[in-house]
């Protein structure tokens, strides 16, 4: 499949339809995805739509933008008007929501077509996507297992070449995670760069929509529609994001770059360290300064994380109570209906997170858990700034492990492990990303992570794609 | 370290939180919040007396819009969306009465 921006060029130029290649999408997805089971619903009439207006806007000589006519899948707890948006629960089965999120306007505005909604682990939680209640997603590179989560469907779509971009959350690691077991580039934004409104929240401090792509070109290209400050989200950050696409060949040449102690260490795979370490020889090579840095903070990210995500998810999720939206279970009042509505509704990965969060806000264990958990993330924040007095950006691996048999983490413990590289970001708000770096032992994708200050996509968009240029000469 | 959360207040957050569980379902919660809240615990060992709570990383005032008048959600296709409807607004069963 050619790439988003080499798809776009010819539609805009004419050469290619835009209706032709939305069919060319609905025919692949057809062809594999009983297999892969990437996504929960397709949006035929509406892809339909956009893309006959795309044609149509070129034969009229207007430009329709810069993803002109390029199919994109969305994960499903992205609002889509009119279309069911279900964060793969039974709770929210049937509901389809009466608006669209930011991102889908700004992605139709900028000529994308949007294909279908894509599996997740419920509400968002998860590492593997197995915790769906429509069933798991497969790793199109090896199908026995998991493509990482917990946005494992949209990473599944564009490894399994059903569309060239997709959009993922990202909340401890979700957009990162699935993106390196599934051998494709993924971005976690800067917190506040892009807009939530009509995200359905997890974790309202944490949580972030971006990209996945083949490529990262394309990942950008994607990035830079959009981000953009939204008056609609109240944490949506009010000034423009520097455009990462015109920059991104701009290599790093002089560039500092930090490797993390603490994240090259036990519980990270051998060879999942090796090719880190290559990545950091390839920077080196590409013209970069690469040392070690210590962060000692990011060794207590995890179980800071599983305080804050879990507290403010059982806060968000209390909105499920069989009044507004989807599923009812009906009962004698209003509070035994809101009982067997959540009790029948929810999954136990999303019972276990509201309890705990519940737990760690209540009276008498605030100050200990969810209190304590917020100074850790200061902590690391702090520690994050001095790195940054001498690095311009840090490397890690994304996840500890390739891909994982499909049922081989039953004990939730070990499925929080996945995220141990991913959330320091998520916690001080910076932007990170996941690129494709050779494979592991087991012939199956690792993939390198690059952090950033806030705000500074572009430079890391600079490394990523001097990583992506090393790994294509190693192969 | 074990049961750092007891049998009974993982029953009593469940009724916090509007769940309802079975037996089966409270021995294997209990046994696996235990578990994370032992990797919490990890936090003990740092002094954090000096260290203020970050809520949000960014750091953002009130975000206010202008005032003005835009259209909002169109009630009926709000309401289509919900289990139960009458009269423009959301209907539910009887608020007064035992609780569950």
């Amino acid at each position: 499949m050619s790439s988003a921006f080499e798809l776009a060029a010819a539609i805009r130029a004419g050469e290619q339809s835009a209706v032709a290649a939305a069919e060319t999408s609905f025919d692949t997805i057809d062809g594999r995805d009983e297999e892969i089971h990437a996504f929960l619903h397709l949006t035929k009439q509406r892809a339909q739509a956009q893309a006959e207006a795309v044609d149509k806007a070129v034969a009229a000589g207007q430009d329709p933008g810069p993803l002109a006519g390029v199919p994109i899948a969305i994960k499903d707890n992205m609002c889509t008007r009119g279309e069911p948006t279900t964060c793969s629960s039974k709770i929210l089965e049937g509901w389809r929501p009466p608006y669209d999120a930011t991102v889908i306007g700004r992605l139709e505005a900028a000529g994308a077509v949007i294909v279908g909604k894509t599996n997740l682990d419920e509400f968002a939680m998860g590492s593997s996507t197995e915790n769906s209640a429509f069933g798991p997603t497969r790793n199109p590179r090896d199908t026995s297992r998991v493509p990482g989560g917990s946005s494992g469907g949209s990473a599944a779509a564009v490894a399994a070449d059903f569309v060239p971009l997709s959009l993922g959350s990202d909340t401890g690691g979700s957009i990162r995670q699935p993106a390196a077991l599934c051998g494709v580039v993924g971005v976690k934004p800067s917190y506040g760069a892009v807009s939530r409104y009509g995200l359905i929240a997890f974790a309202s401090s944490l949580d972030q929509i971006g990209p996945f792509a083949h490529d990262v070109t394309d990942a950008a290209l994607c990035l830079d529609v959009i981000s953009g400050h939204d008056p609609r989200d109240a944490t949506s950050i009010p000034i423009a994001l520097t455009p990462t696409f015109p920059t991104v060949n701009d290599g790093v040449a002089g560039m500092r770059i930090g490797l993390i102690d603490e994240l090259m260490a036990d519980g990270i795979d051998d060879d999942v360290i090796a090719r880190t370490n290559q990545a950091a020889e390839a920077l080196t090579a590409a013209g970069a300064t690469v040392e070690r840095v210590s962060i000692p903070a990011t060794i207590y990210g995890l179980a800071a994380y599983y305080l804050i995500a879990p507290a403010e998810a059982s806060s968000n999720l209390a909105r499920f109570d069989g009044v507004r939206y989807g599923h009812r279970v009906d009962g004698q009042n209003v509070a035994a209906m809101n009982v067997a509505t959540r009790s029948a509704g929810f999954g136990d990965e999303v019972k276990r997170r509201i309890m705990l969060g519940t737990y760690a806000l209540s009276s008498g264990y605030y100050d200990a858990y969810y209190g304590k958990a917020q100074r850790v993330r200061t902590l690391l924040a702090d520690e994050f700034a001095t790195a940054y007095e001498k690095f311009d950006l840090l490397l890690s691996p994304t996840s500890p492990s390739t891909a994982f048999e499909i049922g081989a983490k039953s004990d939730p413990m070990a499925l929080y492990m996945c995220d141990v590289c991913t959330i320091p970001s998520n916690l001080a708000g910076h932007p990170a990303m996941s690129v494709p770096f050779g494979v592991g032992d087991d012939g199956l994708p690792v993939g390198v992570q690059v952090l950033a200050p806030m705000l500074e996509e572009a430079k890391m968009f600079r490394a990523a794609k001097a990583l992506e240029d090393a790994a294509k000469g190693m192969s | 370290m074990s049961g750092e959360i007891s049998r009974d207040e993982v029953a009593h957050v469940a009724s916090l939180a509007r769940l309802r569980l079975s037996d089966n379902e409270l021995d294997t919660f209990t046994e696996q919040l235990c578990v994370v809240l032992e990797t919490a615990a990890q936090l003990n060992s740092l002094d954090l007396s000096e260290v203020p709570p970050m809520a949000q990383p960014y750091p953002l005032t009130n975000a206010l819009r202008p005032d003005l008048i835009v259209p909002s959600l169109d009630r009926d296709e709000v309401l289509a969306q919900a289990p139960g409807a009458e009269d423009g607004r959301f209907r539910v069963p009887p608020a007064l009465g035992e609780a569950p």
